[in-house]
């Protein structure tokens, strides 16, 4: 398929010889983002377009000048910039997550951002468009690769710490999407106990909130201020905290904490025992390999562009399918680190 | 066996030796004399399923899976049985029967299996188990457990649970085959203690303190007699009705590793007590030439040939039909070294006593140590000693020769596992190369241990502070902090940009107080080489 309007460079998706960029890595004069994860969404560019929730990010993190200018587009809303027809729609991933759909010369191109099928509480579910081109993620698209149904493994969770009650649990988990959704879940699940945070938990939560998403008992997991002593305070509790900080020594502050994560790298064992994790829990925002398969199918694209991840798999597989696969190799996408 | 299989997953998950104890007794609890055999033979490798082999699986695997895709996930996951366990495609209408399924079931179904067969009973047990299942299913067949868990700590499960001895587990151990029926009859209190004259069993070593100095006024040449410490493994050699075992300290048969020393015939029974060693008994080799034998599971013959081993034997415990472990070390070793003699085997040297006047000559002694590279010191032992398993204070003492110690500069710093794994506890460190202007700090080793708990703190707290680069999860620091450590040996290596690899490394002492430019230098360190070669 003869394509000149959407190209890739070193900034990342470039839509009309620089009129725009998807998710740019560099400084840009337009940019359309995803999603808030800092991979995706990088402060400096002039003017920023992006659902509410993800322009609210990005404000939290970078404070409010992230950006000259910011566009709020709703799902499915409409707009043209150089006669590009562009519409975002739910990816599924974290809140506000989006997909790019642009049309232009009878061409249909859709950019997944990163995404998910599973269902998840604090979003909205990812949407399918039949698209000419769809450029995807494929950040754990290996056989290996089947997540989970998720409810399964909050219930390991669950029965973990009721069979642990001298011991508290501290669970790794991404500051944006996979420490709300877990959350969300353990309280639909039942579980609602007081959750500790580590700090840089909180202002995302709050955010999460705000946008309506009740997240229940929420305090920090901070030690000076218990009426017990830290030690037996935190026995039996459950405290999220970001995965860099399970190795740190901010952990050891806890009664001989069992350390879980919430990945979906946590599929492999030795991986899991390698970063000395006692309770893995494959919990994943990103489409396993069957859900990949699945959404090409249903996109039912005449091509596949592969943004980032384990694309030599994905890319023989669609050839198998005798469908043209091609690998962007965009750097500076985290495609190692679902953490 | 899927609580099997949940023990072995909790065994990889947990990295607390007193943890992996306590989910290996849960386990017990939960299962019938036959299972704990099956399954304790599988965790300290002991099983072979010689039906059944490992490239069977990667064959069974490609009935759903392309070549291409199944390289690349291996690739990715670096294991055969964990690759397979979640490449299976998962069946909707599994046999509920499955589920209880016993790990004895699985067992004798892989051991009984015609070769023909063995692929559908594979692909059969893999579709109707669950992921953690099929994982553990695999492990068995491929072996490689990795859950970190050796036969030793096992066993100690075992006596912890059923409140009976180890040293009566071990020597228990290598007479029976997998289950163990007897072993766990009669740790159930079901059987007396099983007879095993007859078998080339392991005995539970005796074993050396080391010589300190309020123990110096104890030693005279008339109370004890010494021997060179050798600087290879400790073995334990058995002969019964003509079954040879070759055993490591700790109780493991490592006769496949070495058919060189099993492979001869003896007119006799017998059990020694001994060093292994590399090289011949004429130009014995050093510790770093028998480490290309170490762990290595049927060598092939050109190794053999060109790194072969022998024996260094001290001690006899079993001889001519006749355990002598009641009597002295002086007759025992009289009757051991007739039997050498007698057998005239060209792999087995007697240890000879090293004949001193006092304590002061042995000291001398001892500094020879440092010139010779088969010796790692002495051992003193006491004349009319018996053989007594274990650490008895008093009868055996070794007295190594010093340990070296240089002054380094710590490079770079990596966090540790278990206990350590949020404090920066792997220290990489180097020495001076090169003169004036043009010197630079080359790495030399990296230690782990030596150090307190306290000055673990320091020592973390130093490497935050002062961090000036950071390559994945090693961070690099300025280059101010002296560290003076010890090490056993040096020896030439490629490991390392200076050259030299040492032994054993330990940080001895911090020095705070010293600056960098005044540590060692690459010189000082070949000095010392060139005196141990």
């Amino acid at each position: 398929m003869k394509v000149d309007w959407i190209k890739k460079t070193k900034e990342g998706i470039q839509v009309k010889d620089g009129s725009f960029f998807v998710d740019p890595i560099y400084p840009v004069k337009k940019a359309i983002i995803t999603h808030g994860h800092a991979d995706h969404a990088r402060a400096g560019h002039e003017h920023v377009i992006a659902t509410l929730e993800t322009l609210a990010i990005m404000k939290e993190r970078y404070g409010n000048n992230f950006c000259k200018n910011s566009t709020v587009l709703k799902y499915h809303e409409k707009l043209t910039i150089e006669e590009v027809k562009i519409f975002l729609a739910p990816a599924g991933h974290v809140l506000g997550s989006a997909q790019v759909v642009m049309n232009f010369a009878n061409q249909v191109i859709t950019v997944s951002g990163d995404y998910k099928r599973q269902d998840d509480p604090t979003c909205a579910a990812f949407e399918p468009i039949k698209s000419d081109i769809f450029i995807t993620e494929a950040t754990f698209a290996l056989p290996v690769f089947k997540h989970p149904n998720a409810n399964t493994q909050i219930n390991l969770l669950i029965k973990s710490i009721l069979n642990f009650p001298e011991r508290c649990h501290v669970i790794g988990v991404y500051s944006l999407g996979k420490a709300q959704r877990l959350i969300k879940m353990l309280r639909n699940n039942g579980w609602h106990n007081t959750i500790y945070l580590h700090g840089s938990l909180v202002k995302i939560c709050n955010l999460y909130e705000k946008f309506g998403i009740d997240l229940g008992d929420l305090e920090p997991a901070t030690i000076q201020d218990k009426p017990e002593k830290p030690h037996d305070f935190y026995k039996g509790k459950l405290i999220l905290a970001p995965p860099s900080a399970l190795a740190d020594r901010w952990s050891r502050r806890f009664p001989d904490p069992i350390l879980g994560m919430a990945s979906g790298w946590m599929t492999v064992k030795q991986r899991a025992k390698q970063r000395g994790i006692n309770l893995p829990l494959i919990l994943s925002d990103h489409a396993d390999w069957n859900e990949i398969l699945t959404t090409i199918k249903e996109v039912s694209p005449k091509e596949v562009w592969i943004t980032h991840g384990a694309e030599e798999a994905l890319i023989y597989e669609c050839s198998k399918n005798n469908l043209t696969a091609k690998a962007l190799s965009i750097i500076g996408y985290e495609s190692d680190t679902d953490l | 066996m899927k609580r099997f299989a949940e023990l072995l997953l909790n065994l990889i998950l947990t990295s607390s030796r007193n943890d992996k104890i306590d989910h290996i007794v849960n386990w017990i609890k939960d299962s019938n004399s036959e299972e704990i055999g099956w399954g304790l033979s599988i965790i300290c490798e002991e099983l072979e399923i010689s039906k059944v082999k490992p490239s069977m699986v990667k064959e069974i695997s490609k009935l759903h899976i392309d070549k291409y895709l199944f390289d690349l996930s291996y690739d990715y996951v670096g294991d055969m049985a964990e690759t397979v366990s979640l490449i299976w495609p998962e069946k909707n209408d599994k046999n509920a029967n499955f589920s209880s399924v016993t790990l004895t079931n699985v067992i004798k179904d892989l051991i009984n299996v015609q070769k023909k067969e063995a692929p559908k009973l594979i692909s059969n047990y893999l579709d109707n188990f669950d992921q953690n299942t099929r994982w553990a299913f695999l492990k068995i067949i491929t072996g490689g457990l990795r859950v970190g868990v050796s036969s030793r700590l096992a066993k100690t499960a075992i006596s912890k649970y059923f409140n009976k001895n180890i040293k009566d587990i071990e020597e228990l151990w290598h007479a029976f085959d997998p289950p163990y029926k007897e072993i766990i009859e009669w740790c159930r209190e079901i059987i007396e203690k099983p007879k095993v004259k007859d078998k080339p069993i392991f005995r539970s070593p005796m074993l050396a303190n080391p010589l300190e100095e309020n123990d110096y006024k104890l030693i005279n040449p008339i109370s004890y007699l010494a021997e060179w410490k050798w600087d290879g493994i400790r073995v334990q050699l058995v002969s019964m009705k003509n079954e040879v075992k070759l055993y490591s300290r700790s109780g493991d048969d490592i006769s496949n590793s070495f058919p060189d020393i099993i492979e001869n015939s003896f007119s006799q029974d017998f059990c020694l007590d001994g060093e292994l060693m590399a090289g011949s008994i004429k130009i014995p080799g050093s510790f770093n030439d028998l480490q290309q034998r170490l762990n290595r599971k049927n060598p092939s013959k050109d190794l053999i040939r060109n790194m072969p081993t022998f024996i260094v034997a001290y001690d006899a415990l079993y001889i001519k039909d006749q355990d002598i472990r009641d009597k002295s070390v002086i007759d025992r070793r009289e009757l051991l070294k007739a039997f050498i003699l007698e057998e005239k085997l060209s792999f087995i040297k007697f240890s000879d006593e090293v004949v001193f006047k006092n304590f002061q000559d042995l000291e001398g002694k001892r500094l020879q140590c440092r010139q010779d590279l088969n010796y790692e010191g002495l051992m003193l032992k006491l004349r009319n000693s018996t053989y007594e398993p274990g650490r008895p204070k008093g009868p055996w003492f070794k007295f190594k020769r010093d340990p070296y110690s240089i002054d380094v500069v710590l490079l770079y710093a990596q966090r540790g596992h278990g206990k350590r794994s949020s404090f920066y506890s792997d220290y990489t460190f180097g020495v001076w190369n090169g003169y004036l202007k043009n010197r630079q700090l080359v790495t030399v080793g990296k230690a782990y241990s030596g150090f307190t708990d306290q000055e673990l703190l320091k020592l973390d707290k130093f490497i935050r502070a002062n961090t000036t680069n950071r390559f994945g999860p090693v961070r690099e620091v300025e280059k101010t902090l002296v560290l003076e450590v010890a090490f056993d040996d040096i020896q030439k290596s490629k490991r390392h940009k200076s050259g030299l690899a040492m032994r054993f490394p330990r940080i001895k002492r911090i020095r705070w107080d010293k600056p960098a430019n005044e540590a060692d230098t690459i010189e000082d360190l070949e000095r010392l080489l060139n005196v141990r070669n």
